[in-house]
Order: C-alpha cells, then sequence, then structure tokens
C-alpha cells in the first residue's frame, strides 16, 4: 500500500479500457537499454516503524541547548495558534494561486502578508516570498542592476558572510564588480563606502542590525549613494523593525530579509522565508510573484496573481528572476504571527529583546577578562571579547548546555576571540544569570 | 484587421511613418490585437540611439510580453507619455493615440528593408494561415 | 472576505507577552527608533483563529479536491509525515550548531537523515551523488546550470549556450540565462518530442548544456534520448535531466543510466511532501562521479566511526548556494516517504500514475483533439481547438470544473499546443474518482457544442466570479492602506 487505492479488479478493468494487456505494456518507450542497471532500495516500512526510526533518529539532536546563538537565524516564541492555522491542509496541500476562484483564501492572505511587509519595512510594496534572506538579497542586486543599467555593487562589510557568499556565486559567472568595505565591528563606515561610490556603482548593499549587531541610520549613506544615481539595500531584521528605523524611512529603494524570525521553527536550516520590498516605481523589476486586488464583472473584490509578464513561464529567458516555488506557506506563518502580534505585540516583543540584550551585556561585564563591545548601539545581539579562543569556549559551553554564540572567527580572520551572543525574549533573568556563571567557570579552567 | 496606407511596417509588427526627418513608430493593429488588452509599456529614454531591427520598447498585457523592434535607426526626440498611464490606447488606438515615439531618423535609405501597407496585408493574411 | 487589517479594534491584542524580568530599563535610542509605528493588525486570537480557518476554505487543496494540474504532481500528502517533521528534535535545531567547534556531534540525527535522503536518491536516479541544498526545482535548475559552467571553465572553457526544447518549463531558459548562458530553443517534431535535425543543426562545441525533462511535458518518453545524449556528449555538452516528471519513470528507467550528467528532483511533487500553496519546495542536485567536485558546500561526509560531518574540503566546488543544508523539514518528510514506501511501493507509484493518466486520456479522446495519440506517461495533453470553433476556450472549461469540485488541469502550457490542457491525475486517485473527472469533461465538451454560453459564464458557484486580471494589471493595488492615510 503505497497510499494506491487500486484494486486488482479495477486494475484489470482499466487496462482493458485502454486496450493493453499489462502495466508493462504501458511502458513500451521504455526500451531495453532504457532500464534500470540497478534499483537496489530496501522494501517499506509501517507507519509506527518509520516514526520510531525517526524519532530514534530526532533524540541523536541536542535541543536540551539554552540557546544564545543566532548571527541571523533567532530562537524566538512561536504562538500555538501559528501551527493550527498553517496545519490547515486546505492551505498546505493546495498549489501556486493560478487559479483564482478556487484560491481565493490563499490570494488574500498573501495580499494580508504583503501588506504585512510593506508596513513592516515602510515600503511601498512587497513581493509574495522569496526562497531565504541571502536568495532575497541576490534578487535585490540583479533587481538594481536591471533599474541603473549599471553592474558595479558596493558591498558593507556588516553583511552576513552566509549571504555574501550566496550572492558571490550566484553572480561568479556574470560580469558584476564587487567592492567590499573593510571589516569594521560597528555601523557601517561612511569612508570606506564613499570611497567606493561612483556613477557606475548599481547599488550599495547595507544590514541593519548588521552581523556584529549593530543598529544604524543609514539616512546619510542613502543621500550621499542617490547623489550618484546609486540604489541601496538595506538587509533588515524584522522583529528589530518593531522599533527599529525603518527602510522606508531612511529612503531607502530596496529591503530585504530573512523572515525565520516572523514564527518560522529554526529547523536545521529551513523552510525560511525571503522577503523583499520596495518603491511602487520599481515593482515591475521586482521578481517573484505579487497578489493584487481586483473586481469581477458584479463588482465583487477579488485577489490574482499579477504582473504576471516579469514571470518565467511567460518571460522565459527575459525573466527577471527564475524563481517557481517560493516559500509561500511560511508566508503564511509570517503574516499569522504578526497578526497575533499585532501593532503592540510587536513592540513589545522587540523593546523585551533589547532590554534583554543590555542586561546580559552588563551581566557580562561582571566577568573578568570579558569585554563587551560598546561602539555603537545595539538590539538583540552583540560583540564580546573573550579572554582566549571562543571556538574553544563554545564547545566547553555546549558541554555545560548553553549554545553560547557564534565565533567571529568562523569568518573573519584576527577575531579568533570574538563571539557574537544573541538574546531573544525566549531567555529568563533566570537562564542569563545561570549562562553568565557558567561562563565565568568555563573562562577560570 | 486594420492597415494604414502611406506608412512602412516591419515583419515584427511595427509601423513607422515618415514626417520629412522624423519619423513616428508604433505597433499595428494586428500586433494589439494578438496581445489583448495591453497593461503596461516601458518606452525608451529621449536622447537614446535606436537601431533598426533591435530591441527599444517593450509592451505587456496580463498573460503575454513582448519585444517591440524599432523600424528605422534614429535618435530619440520624443516619446507618447500619456501611453504609460493609459496603455489602453494602444489597444483602442494603434495609429493614431497609441504611437510609441518620435525618432530623428539616421539614415532613411533603412526604409528599403520594410513593406509597404499592400505587402504587409499580404504578409499578415499569410500568417494567419 | 474583509482583511484582517479591518478586524478588531484600536488596543486589542491577540498574543500575551511575558512580562520583563530583567532589572533594567535601558531606552532604545531615539535617533534609531522608527517614527511611523507599523499598522499591523489589532485583532484576538480568536478573530486570527477565525479569519484564517475561513480563508482556508476558501481553496481547492488535494485534501478537498481532484487535482489533476499537469506536471505539478498534485498526489496525496501522508499524514504521518507532517508527525515526523514536527518533533521537536528536528524543528529546534540550530543550523549553525554542526559549523561550531566540537558542534558536527550535537546534530547527528539531522546530517543522518540528509545523508541517508542522499543516498535514496543516488540509487532511485542512477547518480553518484546529491545535494540537498536547492530550496526548490528552479534553484536546483539554477544550481545544475552553474555545475556546467564550472565543470566547462575547469576544462578551459565556459562555452557560450544551453539548448532547450519548445516544451520545455520556463523555469529552464530563465535558469540558463540567469547562469549566464544564451538559450537556444529547439522545436518539437510531429510525435512531441524535440525535433532532432534541429538539435543536430545547433549543436556545436559552443553549446555547454542540454536541458530536457524525460518524460517531456507533452508525457512522452523519448525513445530517443539516449541518442541525443551521445551526441551532446560528443561535442563536450553535458546532460541535464529536469526531474518535474519523475513521478512516471521512478523504478522502470533512471537519468543516469540513459545518459543524463545532472539531475535536478522536486520533492514536493515526486516525493509527496505538500506544495504549500506554492512553496516551500526542495530542488535536490544529483551528479556523477566526474562533476561531485563541482557540488555546492558543505557536503555531508559520513566518517569511518559511522558519524556524520560537514565536509569543506572540494576546492572546485561552485560555493554556497543555500544558507544551509537546504529546506530540512521539506527533506525529513520526502525521506520519511521513501522509507515507507521502499523498493516495490516506489514502482507501484509510477506504475499507478501512467496508468491513470491512460486510461483517462483513453476515455477522453473521442470528445477533444489529443495533439499525439501514443501511449503516455503520467500525463497527458488535450487541445480545446475543437471546442475553440465554438468560441469555447481551455479557460472556459477550467472554469466549469471549478463549479464542479475539480481543480482543473494546467492550461496553456506547453505553448506548443493550442489551447492545451495538460492533465495528470497521479497514482493516488481511485478509478472512481478518474471516472467522475471524465464524465464532467465529456459534460463540457457537450455544453461547448450545445450551450457555449454556460461555459463563458463559469464558475458561478464559488466565492467570486472570473476576475479582470487586466484592471488587476493596470490599477495596482497591491496592499491594504489605513483610512486614515
Amino acid at each position: 500500500m503505497s497510499f494506491i487505492p487500486h484494486t486488482d479488479i479495477e486494475v484489470k478493468q482499466m487496462l482493458k479500457t485502454i486496450g493493453v494487456s499489462s502495466i508493462d505494456d504501458l511502458f513500451v518507450d521504455i526500451k531495453e537499454d532504457l532500464k534500470p542497471k540497478s534499483f537496489n532500495l530496501p522494501e517499506g516500512k509501517s507507519e509506527f516503524e518509520v516514526i520510531e526510526n525517526l524519532k530514534k533518529l530526532s533524540s541523536k539532536n541536542a535541543t536540551h541547548l539554552i540557546n544564545f546563538l543566532g548571527a541571523g537565524f533567532y530562537d524566538h516564541y512561536i504562538p500555538a495558534a501559528v501551527d493550527a492555522l498553517s496545519s490547515r491542509s486546505e492551505f498546505y496541500t493546495a498549489y501556486t494561486p493560478y487559479q483564482p476562484e478556487c484560491s481565493q483564501g490563499w490570494l488574500q492572505a498573501i495580499y494580508e502578508y504583503q501588506t504585512a511587509i510593506s508596513e513592516l519595512t515602510g515600503l511601498d510594496v512587497s513581493n509574495a516570498s522569496l526562497y531565504d534572506g541571502g536568495t532575497a538579497l541576490y534578487e535585490a542586486c540583479m533587481m538594481a542592476i536591471r533599474i541603473t543599467g549599471r553592474n558595479k555593487i558596493v558591498m558593507d562589510s556588516g553583511v552576513n558572510m552566509t549571504y555574501r557568499t550566496i550572492l558571490y556565486t550566484y553572480t561568479s559567472n556574470l560580469n558584476i564588480e564587487f567592492v567590499e568595505t573593510s571589516v569594521v565591528h560597528g555601523q557601517s563606515s561612511r569612508e570606506e563606502i564613499y570611497k567606493y561610490l561612483d556613477d557606475k556603482t548599481a547599488a550599495v548593499i547595507l544590514q541593519n542590525p548588521n552581523f556584529f549587531g549593530a543598529v544604524d541610520d543609514h539616512s546619510d549613506v542613502v543621500k550621499k549613494a542617490h547623489s550618484f544615481g546609486a540604489l541601496v539595500i538595506e538587509s533588515v531584521y524584522p522583529i528589530a523593525l518593531g522599533i527599529l528605523k525603518t527602510p522606508g524611512e531612511i529612503g531607502c529603494d530596496i529591503a530585504t530579509g530573512e523572515g525565520q524570525s516572523l514564527g518560522l521553527p529554526l529547523s536545521f536550516g529551513g523552510p525560511y522565508l525571503g522577503f523583499m520590498a520596495t518603491k511602487k516605481e520599481y515593482v515591475r523589476k521586482m521578481p517573484g510573484r505579487i497578489v493584487g486586488q481586483t473586481q469581477d464583472k458584479d463588482g465583487r473584490i477579488g485577489y490574482v496573481l499579477t504582473l504576471q509578464a516579469r514571470e518565467q513561464h511567460i518571460r522565459r529567458e527575459k525573466a527577471t528572476s527564475n524563481i517557481c516555488s517560493n516559500e509561500a506557506l511560511c508566508a503564511l506563518r509570517a503574516v499569522i504571527y504578526l497578526s497575533l502580534l499585532g501593532k503592540d505585540g510587536l513592540r513589545d516583543v522587540a523593546q523585551l529583546n533589547y532590554q534583554k540584550a543590555e542586561f546580559t551585556k552588563n551581566v557580562f561585564d561582571d566577568i573578568p577578562g570579558v569585554e563587551v563591545k560598546r561602539s555603537s548601539p545595539t538590539f538583540n545581539e552583540f560583540t564580546v571579547l573573550l579572554p582566549r579562543n571562543a571556538d574553544q569556549v563554545v564547545s566547553k559551553m555546549a558541554a555545560k548546555g548553553y549554545a553560547l554564540g557564534f565565533p567571529l572567527g568562523r569568518f573573519y580572520p584576527g577575531m579568533d576571540n570574538y563571539i557574537l551572543v544573541a538574546v531573544t525574549e525566549k531567555r529568563t533573568k533566570e537562564e542569563i544569570v545561570k549562562f553568565k556563571e557558567s561562563l565565568e567557570a568555563v573562562l577560570c579552567d | 484587421m486594420n492597415v494604414k496606407d502611406n506608412q512602412f511596417y516591419t515583419n515584427e509588427h511595427e509601423w513607422v511613418s515618415i514626417e520629412g526627418s522624423k519619423a513616428r513608430i508604433g505597433i499595428t493593429d494586428y500586433a494589439q490585437h494578438s496581445l489583448g488588452d495591453i497593461t503596461f509599456i516601458e518606452l525608451p529614454e529621449i536622447g537614446k540611439k535606436i537601431e533598426q531591427f533591435k530591441q527599444f520598447a517593450t509592451v505587456e498585457s496580463v498573460k503575454a510580453a513582448s519585444d517591440v523592434y524599432a523600424p528605422l535607426t534614429g535618435i530619440v526626440v520624443e516619446v507618447n507619455a500619456t501611453l504609460v498611464n493609459q496603455p489602453e490606447l494602444l489597444n483602442s488606438s494603434p495609429y493614431e493615440e497609441g504611437w510609441f515615439a518620435v525618432i530623428e531618423i539616421d539614415n532613411i535609405e533603412e526604409s528599403n528593408k520594410l513593406m509597404d501597407a499592400s505587402a504587409y496585408k499580404k504578409y499578415i493574411e499569410e500568417i494567419a494561415h | 472576505m474583509r482583511l484582517i487589517f479591518e478586524k478588531g479594534a484600536f488596543g486589542r491584542r491577540g498574543f500575551k507577552i511575558p512580562k520583563k524580568d530583567v532589572p533594567i530599563d535601558a531606552k532604545f535610542p531615539q535617533k534609531y527608533k522608527r517614527v511611523k509605528e507599523p499598522d499591523l493588525p489589532q485583532v484576538s486570537e480568536l478573530d486570527v483563529v477565525r479569519h484564517y480557518t475561513n480563508l482556508s476554505r476558501m481553496n481547492f487543496s488535494v485534501d478537498t479536491n481532484f487535482y489533476p494540474l499537469g506536471s505539478c504532481t498534485m498526489k496525496y500528502n501522508p499524514k504521518f509525515t507532517e508527525k515526523i517533521a514536527a518533533l521537536p528534535g528536528f524543528t529546534d535545531v540550530h543550523p549553525l550548531l554542526p559549523q561550531l567547534g566540537g558542534g558536527g556531534i550535537l546534530t547527528q540525527g539531522s546530517l543522518e537523515v540528509i545523508y541517508k535522503t542522499e543516498e535514496f536518491l543516488s540509487e532511485i536516479t542512477g547518480m553518484s551523488g546529491f545535494t540537498m541544498q536547492p530550496l526548490a526545482g528552479a534553484h536546483g535548475e539554477l544550481t545544475g546550470a552553474m555545475i556546467i559552467a564550472s565543470f566547462h571553465k575547469f576544462n578551459g572553457n565556459r562555452r557560450k549556450y544551453i539548448i532547450v526544447p519548445d516544451s520545455s518549463h520556463g523555469t529552464n531558459p530563465a535558469s540558463a540565462a540567469i547562469a549566464g548562458y544564451e538559450v537556444i530553443v529547439i522545436p518539437t517534431d510531429e510525435n512531441g518530442c524535440m525535433d532532432i535535425d534541429k538539435f543536430k543543426e545547433k549543436l556545436t562545441q559552443d553549446v555547454a548544456g542540454v536541458m530536457l525533462t524525460c518524460p517531456n511535458t507533452l508525457g512522452l518518453f523519448n525513445s530517443s534520448i539516449k541518442e541525443i545524449a551521445d551526441l551532446a556528449h560528443s561535442v563536450g555538452a553535458l546532460m541535464y535531466y529536469d526531474g518535474a516528471n519523475l513521478n512516471a519513470i521512478i523504478g522502470k528507467s533512471r537519468p543516469g543510466d540513459i545518459g543524463f550528467d545532472i539531475v535536478h528532483l522536486n520533492l514536493h511533487k515526486t516525493f509527496s511532501t505538500p506544495h504549500g500553496g506554492g512553496g516551500p519546495g526542495s530542488g535536490p542536485v544529483g551528479v556523477n562521479e566526474e562533476l561531485l567536485k563541482f557540488l555546492p558546500i558543505p557536503r555531508i561526509a559520513k566518517r569511518v566511526d559511522g558519524t556524520f560531518a560537514l565536509d569543506y574540503s572540494y576546492k572546485d566546488s561552485i560555493g554556497y548556494i543555500a544558507p544551509f543544508y537546504g529546506n530540512f523539514s521539506v527533506i525529513l518528510k520526502a525521506y520519511a516517504y521513501m522509507v515507507y514506501l521502499g523498493k516495490s511501493g516506489l514502482i507501484d507509484v509510477a506504475e499507478k500514475a501512467v496508468l491513470n493518466a491512460n486510461y483517462c486520456r483513453v476515455l477522453l479522446k473521442k470528445y477533444f483533439e489529443v495533439p499525439y495519440g501514443r501511449i503516455c506517461m503520467h500525463e497527458f495533453v488535450l487541445s480545446a481547438s475543437k471546442q475553440k470553433e465554438n468560441g469555447v476556450s481551455a479557460l472556459d472549461i477550467a472554469k466549469y470544473l471549478i463549479d464542479n469540485g475539480v481543480h482543473p488541469p494546467t492550461i496553456y502550457f506547453p505553448l506548443s499546443v493550442v489551447e492545451a490542457m495538460m492533465i495528470e491525475p497521479t497514482e493516488t486517485e481511485s478509478k472512481k474518482t478518474l471516472d467522475n473527472f471524465v464524465e464532467l469533461m465529456i459534460e463540457a465538451a457537450k455544453l461547448a457544442q450545445d450551450s457555449p454560453s454556460t461555459l463563458h459564464d463559469a464558475p458561478k458557484n464559488m466565492p467570486v466570479g472570473r476576475l479582470d486580471e487586466t484592471k488587476a494589471a493596470r490599477d495596482l493595488n497591491l496592499r491594504w492602506h489605513s483610512k486614515k492615510e
């Protein structure tokens, strides 16, 4: 039984209708030399056995760790209603809503998601989702190149390395010139960015808060970039936008980001959610699906996929992107999450993240030899200089039941003693204090 | 299908009307009809040089996108900005209100490579079969 | 239905946030604060639950409706895989853990799932190795195109062109273009396959790769596939297999055995992970022995002691294409599905998928034009050209099906067939469901003859009638705005 309903009698009847005598006759086009040389797989198992087997495997993962690890991917609380609603199989067993009349629920939900992302980023329009924050940044970069007709990108070193490496892989066969500012822990170095800006620059790519946790107001960078005819792309952390100045407010042209924080589990790297918003005038250059509101002939309001002439199924090799499947179900989770938290809740969660991180900084100040970097304000993640190799400390802290943070030496040569620590609303005062005591003990060893 | 006299046509269904040293360009009634309801037009910038049979504009309908090719080489001196906000003009009046751009002609000899109205009429009858 | 933004009331909340337990009152610096608060809904949990539950009911889905959408493989998605994917031992794992000092040991379960899925897929397709990283089918295609580029660069010349047939999915030429290639399109011959003479004409030393689906989008298995592969290889081009249609041939033929060098699969099609309203998908890429070194990093390696680790040691790799190791929970569901079905179960999938498609094709061929009438694989294409003479289009038939509770086939694709309707029943549908569908299609054909206006007016039983897509594209309304703005 492979979820196949056919009885033997039915199979016989169907073969007779088709006019063949056996199933094999249906595969006549697969001649002898096209048949498998091997198909050496185990035989199937029962549902119970498969579940037991995978429960065992899941227990080989360490999920008991108290999490202070972020680096772009955060351990936020997910309200139960998010799981309950996104588990409605009328949502999750549907396909892309190409037939609008039988997909109004999905289409309206995406329209609501687009509204929520526009509100969050302070920009005019959003698409219906992209794969993740990294590929979203790549898409934004290509979009800026299309809009400006230029091919130079100025990349701030505060942009998540995970995103940057994706971008570089994707563009390695294209004629694009990347220049990177040199590493600073704090806010973006204006001096460095301005040094590279010229009239060949398509875009400046920034991140806020940046990878080191620093928050910034990039208004001045935007002004300067625009004076050269370059666009500005800001990669943002959606929870921070509960209180942080928005890409729209600073005049930024395209905002992208990782939507994992909006109600998606960490799930070992996916599925996540890439979001993108932009100014009205660039909407036709935007990749991905877009839902629009319209009417039927009786004037009833309804929703459809619109501006499809940008997309691969119509424009093929001239499309704005090759994206087809996106992360619709993750986008649904995000809009449900944002609806539950609402206007006040999102601000309060953001404030709580900020307060807990600030408290943790103060607690860390009491550990001898540990230096919290305070060159700029941060949101819920910050950089700490340890008295010894961070990777080793991380390993020892794991043995004590903590995910200490992200050792910056992994991405940045010369920063072997630095650790990036994230504190979300889930961390309690008690956990933070015990965490500090464990760290102190590990460092005293 | 309406074909207007006294102007030239391309295989790709663009028309060009010579006005002294200048030329007015658009797409034909046949083209607008096969595209369906036009939803968007991307026009070239004034001052841009466009080349014969090379793409210079794009039109979109709900289910199609189509490149528009220049019937002649020249510099764009005027564009029909009204079209951007009222793309439906291209459906209702492809030869009058639906013009795309006016160019300063580079080389009038290039018109030898184009069809006149009667040749174009024959051409669209053939491709209809 | 009103939007969630239009429901609720000023100050209402849907979620209780823990009280601040840290003795600190730090003020987020004013300079960096957003000025305008986001206009998010102010609703209760019940408001949210009722709203989205009601929206869910305004959709067709596999769990509620027959969904014979060609090339999308809308088969049943078993529930036990959802249960597995929700295990906290899998959902709560931070993806950076195995990248930290000594961290590999913390995620052995997840690494093993990925490794074993790669093994399964390699055997199913006859490839030497897989990467599970690509996040969707099109992402897999792009990864494949980049591997093609790296292979040729490695051999001294990146080459210029990728060949695709005119029946290919739009993602194929789009992915090739994004990887920096120019695209050559080959027309379809009278048998519904890529025209091999035209193919030979275009095949030069400048061709980097040939992208094909097999069976193709017309549901036909190209018996000349080996000849095509030999021709491509003779000029040094690589053969790329778009696995969108693997459901037809699983256990019956393997891309690796018939000359393909690179394949991508769609776990959300063949391996039964839910489509999620358009995603998340998963588009793993498999390659032959020679191309293993170009796969994205990190790879998952099995150590001699039986443990699993991330392996970054491939210096010729195309690099990083995803943030981590793929859409893990999707991979997990596909893995559970394969373990459950096993060898015989997987073969049964292909057999019944092909049986169901042929059964429908034979019953419908009297009523609709069938451009390529031979035995099909898992799907087939009808044309509404006869009905068009009475002014009834494939779209009209689609809307009539909607009124009767059936999701329409894929329409207007492939572009090479006029008024195309591409039908893929999948193996999980019963004879009874197929009979009902066939009856409905015959009824539509009769109405096209006797009462075309009935079809033009459909759908009538849905929350909205046919929507004005021209208006949607001309007067863009892509988001809600609060009244006070």
